[in-house]
């Protein structure tokens, strides 16, 4: 049942070296850059979004995820939901307006899995990047590299599945759209919507808590995907696997590094979710195909390469 | 014409030998030869996957993330493939991954 949490509204990566990290950002991934605070943080943003902002770089001496944001309905919508979040026995912090730049007073948590999560309703929009709101012509000139549309999801690695779906199904309104289940008919993987989109936030089983496996871009068509896998060549850019299909979602996709051992992805096509949808299920014993469709087996890097 | 120098790295654990250019990463050096003896994850100084204890020789290194090489790591000659620029031929032992922080 929808709660009022429209979409994925950012991530804050930590990057080794913020000047690697922003050519990779910008001039491989086709990201805008489109501010910076005075603590040294870089915003930026896809071309399709209408907020300032979905990705902010950090530099940091450890590599990973400091906080996914989701944005919502209306501020009402952050009151109500912070206090069903601290029914769960979750504490929250509300954050100031400002603490990130042009964005309002953010409510955050840590999920069951470790993962630090936040809802804002409140930032700045700018619009899609070089492209008029009235009489939009069909892209705007001068994009870079992949060219990404919008930041549209993570998929993120901890322990307590079960703990994180209780937290986004029952208390953010979020849908399962598709699982994975062991043969004992644990979950071990859980693919969540907020949207019509496939997945907006994704979690494999592991035994740490806290892990970021990728941040995901989308793009619009397969052949979008092969060249980008072109650039990842040019650039010499460590490639994880792809271009290929995955199972879940069936999107097609190619799996990159950042210059700091962060996983993007960028990926086109895939499924999509109603409420009245069944959760789509696949077995864990072909976990191989469920993840990478054509070669039907896991490169051990996807399941141990975390930040 | 000055030959690129070259360093000789001894993999004791797995018994092999690679040769890594002047100014190239360990890691990529080990890839280009198709030899797989130091396991290969993020490239990026990330993931910990590539995680070797240098036991001779001397090299510099790029910045690499602290989950994985903590300073105790670090001095005792712990590092990660990935960022390692060898200045001499190296002794090293791979397989460190996951090893629990000394």
């Amino acid at each position: 049942m929808k709660k009022g949490v429209m979409r994925p509204g950012h991530v804050q990566i930590r990057v080794l070296d913020l000047e690697e990290a922003r050519k990779h950002y910008v001039d491989l991934l086709g990201l805008i850059e489109m501010d910076s605070d005075d603590q040294g943080r870089v915003y930026l943003k896809a071309w399709t979004e209408v907020d300032k902002y979905s990705v902010i770089l950090r530099e940091s001496d450890e590599p990973g995820m400091d906080f996914m944001g989701f944005k919502c309905l209306n501020e009402a919508v952050l009151d109500s939901l912070a206090e069903e979040i601290r029914a769960l026995g979750i504490s929250v912090t509300e954050l100031p307006s400002g603490d990130l730049k042009d964005c309002g007073r953010r409510m955050q948590f840590v999920a069951p899995t470790g993962h630090t999560f936040e809802l804002f309703a409140t930032k700045e929009q700018t619009g899609k990047w070089g492209i008029s709101s009235v009489n939009p012509e069909a892209w705007p000139r001068g994009l870079k590299g992949m060219q990404a549309n919008r930041f549209d999801h993570c998929l993120l690695y901890g322990d307590d599945l079960e703990g994180n779906l209780t937290l986004f199904r029952d208390v953010l309104g979020f849908d399962l759209a598709e699982q994975v289940v062991d043969p004992e008919q644990n979950r071990v993987a859980l693919f969540l919507t907020a949207s019509m989109k496939a997945h907006d936030i994704a979690f494999i089983k592991h035994a740490e808590k806290n892990k970021f496996h990728h941040a995901s871009f989308y793009l619009e068509t397969w052949q979008d995907v092969l060249k980008a896998a072109d650039l990842i060549s040019m650039t010499d850019t460590s490639i994880d696997i792809g271009p290929t299909r995955h199972g879940l979602t069936h999107g097609q996709t190619i799996y990159f590094f950042d210059p700091s051992g962060n996983r993007n992805e960028v990926f086109a096509g895939g499924d999509y979710h109603y409420p009245d949808h069944e959760t789509v299920t696949w077995k864990a014993e072909d976990l191989g195909k469920a993840i990478f469709y054509h070669d039907r087996q896991l490169n051990e890097r996807f399941l141990t390469a975390l930040t | 014409m000055n030959a690129t120098r070259q360093y000789q790295i001894e993999v004791t654990n797995r018994q092999q030998q690679f040769a890594v250019p002047e100014g190239e990463l360990l890691l990529h050096a080990m890839e280009k030869t198709c030899l797989q003896v130091i396991q290969v994850g993020c490239r990026g100084g990330g993931c910990g996957m590539c995680k070797i204890r240098v036991l001779q020789g001397s090299f510099r290194a790029k910045r690499m993330s602290k989950a994985h090489i903590t300073e105790q790591d670090a001095e005792a000659g712990y590092v990660l493939a990935c960022r390692v620029f060898p200045e001499s031929d190296l002794v090293i032992e791979s397989d460190h991954f996951n090893d629990l922080s000394i």
